[in-house]
């Protein structure tokens, strides 16, 4: 294949990306829209693999199909539940090759370096080209020995960026995936010297930098990529487990930029291209997560909540429990309801239960829909996914801003697992820490039932009181056991 | 604090402002109490239930206001019991301030504070302490029972093997707290219930008691109860022409009218006027809560039962909640109790007067030898309003006037970060060879469209978006096969390493995607 056919290839694929990620606007057109992505990636990879400069087919063959095998294995297996580990895990892989591509970039630009400085002088045009042919430089090595001076120092500059963003993408991810499969403790964990670390760490990268330039070697190289694991590794740690979903899409928009990083040291416009589309996709869903939150991307990156101005409103009145026959009479008599899911729902596994009950009702002609906050869950869009798999029709899973002037007309609303997203000192109390938060006003509903294991507060620590409202009810129980004995009482 | 209650002085009051239960709340604001003997024996609290709930009980009236700090009771005071207050002492009770001018002149020259159960304002915060609202049920309830006590038949219809019964049929004029409770009560007794108020705002409660809301053909003003502290007012006269035509209409049918109409500081308005007495069916009863302020019945007598020529029985009875004692008192000790607490904010037993406060300050008709009735409006409004003012409707012309400010706001930010990317890019530029500004560009350009088309990605799809994004950001395996072609075995045996994991992502994110996207299905 020439190099105009790969070119051309190339511009499919990065077209076929666009469509795809544009097709996710509707559940339909998304189905098709995986299927543009599909085809794009296939696309360039053969492109790339059957293009000029390629060698070693044995060495691709086999590592394409071992990790092709693992993929599926992956994909296959993985429980809804666990997508946000899964999702973060997947981005740590990116990152770890975006590091290993540049040492390479670098790598071959050292070897390219020495074998010219023997080149010899008299050679020129085609005589050269062969000469250089004979001595090992093809493929990439030629592309990187036709740069000049300034190209070089802007190579190294790209080189040291994307091995950097990568590093930092790799360890956070492992964090990340760590914390979200509980592997890790979810709290928000800091070093003494807490963002000082962090930012002498980045400072010293800067340095190294400048010394890489001036041709110190691979050492500063490696150097900084330690620095960058640590930032990583750090940065993640002191984030608190319901910022997650900031931190999952704030990993995927690096794992895009790394890739655009290493598409300008490789000088390959599709990798720019679709880094490009991948970080600006992870920076808008990072832009939307904080949005709900009404916190700021800095505050969520440097952890924890901010001081209150005050003290927290009093809480007055007391939580009521109710049992599951309570709970039955009220479904029978209410005709409509709202279920508003949380990340309590995903840690019970209830979802089955909860669209088992979603069903029934629906079959007694009472309307039942999804009330869905920006950042339930541990990852953007997790409910959403949940109810999916458990057969909850997407057309009753609404968004927040599309339901919350409903809760008036509203006879029951059902939070399973949910706590701070449903919590009314968001607007009622400006001393709360999460004041000013868009939250779901399921309090103006008829009657409340909270399905919660305990009295605690939610991850953010400060009280709830929703759920000392006249109206609300307290069902208390693992989300699971007590949807499943509703259900029997509920045919 | 010394809290004491004396027994009741007025003749027939069978209610206390002081039960054991009460006592106990009070003692752990850190107050003490006192009783004074026999005070609670008509409601049924006995002295010895007072000793146990930590009560000191006092020999003679006479004593305890002279030993009590604050003095709580339930009926307007007498002239010779306002004589035994002295400066430093506090009174709670019902003082009907409006009538009692005498009474806050001697309060006033004594020096003592009283606070008038009658005047805390009708807002939320207040409604624990709210006594005319707890002692209105009360009155609600026992009109109801003092009717069937009087009528000579069911209130439920019944079909039995001696013969069928009707249904009584009951009419309850004004649906106050009094009226709500006498709703509540003739439903559940099962009675067909009719009601009726001039605020149509309350038909919504009353249905939702189990009554009728008797509508009248009448269309003029729609009299708003939040602007007047959620009361009645008066009525227009043709709205009471309207509302007189229709209780003419309805007199024949129902057996029990139960009348409950007062406007604050007004006689009670005539509705149930002597033709309507007379068209009623012998046996009927009425029941006219407002016998105290006149009577909404024509041929009501204050505190007595009449019998009319044609059989209809009028009760004008006053004493409503002290025929109840043991329930009212509870009741009003609660409200007491809760006053209490509203005066103690420490829980010390030392009493705070906060006239800052609305509940106090409006409660409060003489305080450090002044007389503060009529207090002031609260600053928190009643009740809300009906409903919310509109937004302002905005002529065409300043509708056209704010999209075109709006349009070019936006246009002046937009050309504002065109210029500053482009002087960026100028900049860049100058210093870039040509071969990187090439490939800069088509990273600014990617950027461009990676932005707009996210934002049209819908909420519910934000998981697979990050699966694919995750998928597609595997492209770096590009970069990792350009260079597994090298000779140098280190940079082979990474960049093997790069392509195996980025395989993993990319097929495993694709693949993930898919089952996810096949999961959402329509209903």
């Amino acid at each position: 294949m020439s190099l105009g056919i790969v070119s051309a290839a190339y511009v499919a694929a990065a077209v076929l990306f666009i469509l795809s990620l544009g097709g996710l606007s509707g559940q339909e057109s998304a189905k098709r829209a995986v299927w543009y992505g599909i085809v794009g990636m296939g696309l360039a990879i053969a492109a790339t693999v059957f293009g000029p400069g390629m060698g070693n087919y044995l060495v691709i063959l086999v590592t394409v199909g071992i990790g092709a095998f693992l993929g599926m294995q992956v994909a296959g297996k993985v429980e809804m539940t666990e997508m946000p580990q899964l999702v973060a895990a997947l981005h740590s892989f990116v990152g770890l090759a975006a590091v290993f591509i540049g040492y390479n970039a670098y790598l071959e630009l050292n070897a390219v370096q020495s074998i010219m400085a023997d080149a010899p002088s008299v050679l020129r045009g085609e005589g050269l080209a062969t000469w250089m042919h004979e001595n090992g430089i093809t493929g990439f090595r030629e592309k990187l020995s036709h740069k000049d001076d300034v190209e070089i120092s802007i190579l190294k500059v790209e080189v040291f960026l994307g091995v950097f963003i990568g590093a930092v993408t790799f360890t956070g991810s492992v964090i990340a995936f760590g914390k979200l499969a509980g592997k890790v403790d979810g709290k928000a964990v800091k070093l003494p010297g807490g963002h000082l670390l962090n930012a002498s760490a980045a400072i010293l990268s800067v340095i190294l930098l400048i010394m890489f330039l001036n041709g110190s070697g691979m050492w500063t190289l490696i150097l900084m990529t330690l620095l960058a694991f640590f930032i990583g590794y750090h940065l993640i740690m002191g984030i608190g487990g319901a910022d997650m979903p900031v931190v999952v899409s704030m990993l995927n928009s690096y794992s895009g930029w790394a890739a655009a990083a290493i598409g300008f040291s490789l000088g390959n416009d599709l990798l720019i291209v679709t880094g490009a589309l991948v970080g600006s996709s992870g920076a808008i869903l990072s832009y939307i997560m904080c949005k709900a939150m009404n916190r700021s991307f800095i505050s969520v990156i440097l952890g924890g909540f901010g001081g209150t101005t005050g003290p927290a409103m009093e809480v007055e009145g007391e939580q009521i429990a109710i049992d599951a026959e309570g709970v039955a009479a009220a479904l029978d008599d209410a005709d409509s309801v709202i279920i508003i899911p949380g990340y309590g729902m995903a840690v019970a596994q209830a979802q089955q239960a909860v669209s088992e009950l979603t069903k029934r009702l629906r079959a007694k002609g009472k309307d039942v829909r999804f009330a869905i906050h920006p950042v339930a869950g541990r990852l953007p869009g997790h409910m959403n996914v949940l109810l999916a798999e458990a057969k909850v029709p997407y057309d009753i899973v609404l968004e927040m801003d599309e339901i919350n002037e409903d809760f008036p007309e509203t006879d029951v609303a059902i939070v399973i697992g949910s706590n701070d997203i449903v919590n009314p000192a968001a607007q009622e109390d400006p001393n709360s820490p999460i004041a000013g938060m868009p939250v779901l006003e399921c309090w103006k509903a008829k009657q409340v039932f909270v399905s919660k294991r305990g009295q605690g507060t939610g991850y953010s620590g400060i009280e709830n009181p929703l759920f000392y409202k006249e109206n609300t009810r307290m069902f208390y129980g693992d989300a699971k056991e007590s949807l499943n004995k509703l259900l029997t009482m509920i045919s | 604090m010394k809290i004491g209650t004396p027994k009741e002085v007025f003749d027939g009051e069978a209610r206390v402002a002081m039960t054991p239960d009460s006592a106990l709340q009070l003692q752990k604001l850190g107050h003490e109490c006192l009783i004074e003997t026999g005070a609670g024996a008509q409601a049924g609290f006995s002295d010895a239930a007072y000793e146990a709930a930590g009560v000191t009980v006092v020999k003679t009236a006479a004593s305890l206001w002279k030993d009590a700090d604050i003095i709580a009771k339930v009926r307007q005071p007498e002239t010779a019991e306002l004589k035994r207050l002295s400066a430093d002492k506090t009174l709670i009770s019902f003082f009907n301030p409006a009538g009692n001018e005498e009474g806050m002149d001697t309060a006033k020259k004594k020096g003592a504070t009283v606070i008038a159960m009658e005047m805390v304002p009708r807002i939320s915060r207040a409604q624990k302490m709210d006594a005319l609202s707890s002692m209105a049920n009360i009155a609600g309830y026992r009109a109801v029972i003092e009717a069937g006590n009087n009528f000579g038949r069911f209130f439920t219809g019944q079909v039995t093997a001696a013969g069928k019964v009707p249904p009584a049929k009951v009419l309850i004029v004004g649906a106050g707290v009094a009226g709500l409770a006498a709703i509540g009560t003739s439903t559940s007794l099962g009675a067909i219930t009719y009601a009726f108020d001039v605020r149509p705002e309350v038909a919504e409660q009353v249905e939702s008691m189990g009554a009728e809301f008797v509508y009248l053909d009448f269309e003029e003003e729609q009299q708003d109860g939040a602007a007047t502290g959620g009361y009645a007012s008066v009525s227009s006269p043709e709205f009471r022409e309207a509302q007189l035509a229709k209780f003419r209409e309805l007199a024949p049918q129902v057996d029990i009218v139960i009348t409950t109409a007062l406007i604050p500081n007004r006689e009670a308005p005539k509705l149930w006027l002597a033709d309507m007495v007379a068209a009623m069916k012998p046996g009927s009863v009425i029941v006219d809560l407002a016998a105290e302020k006149g009577g909404n019945v024509e041929g009501t007598v204050k505190d007595e039962k009449v019998v009319t020529d044609n059989g209809v029985t009028i009760i004008g009875f006053t004493d409503f909640p002290s025929r109840m004692a043991a329930q009212s008192s509870s009741l009003y000790a609660t409200n007491i109790r809760h006053m209490m607490t509203d005066l103690t904010p420490a829980k010390d037993g030392v009493v705070v007067h906060n006239m800052e406060d609305d509940v106090i300050r409006g409660a409060t008709v003489t305080h450090a030898g002044e007389i503060t009735f009529p207090p002031p409006p609260p600053k928190i409004a009643a009740i809300a309003a009906k409903s919310k003012e509109k937004p302002k409707e905005l002529t065409p012309e300043e509708k056209r006037a704010a999209e075109v400010a709006a349009f070019k706001a936006a246009t002046k930010q937009q050309v504002g970060v065109l210029a500053i990317g482009t002087i960026l890019m100028l900049i860049i530029g100058a210093y870039a060879p040509a071969s990187f500004m090439q490939h800069f560009i088509v990273f600014a350009l990617a950027c461009f469209v990676g932005f707009q088309v996210i934002w049209n990605v819908s909420h519910s799809l934000h998981t697979p978006l990050m699966a694919v994004t995750n998928a597609i950001s595997g492209i770096v395996i590009l970069g990792a096969l350009l260079q597994v072609g090298s000779s140098s075995w280190l940079v082979m045996i990474l960049s093997a390493i790069s392509v195996l994991i980025a395989t993993i992502n990319i097929v495993g994110g694709f693949m993930v995607t898919r089952r996810m996207l096949a999961m959402f299905q329509k209903s």
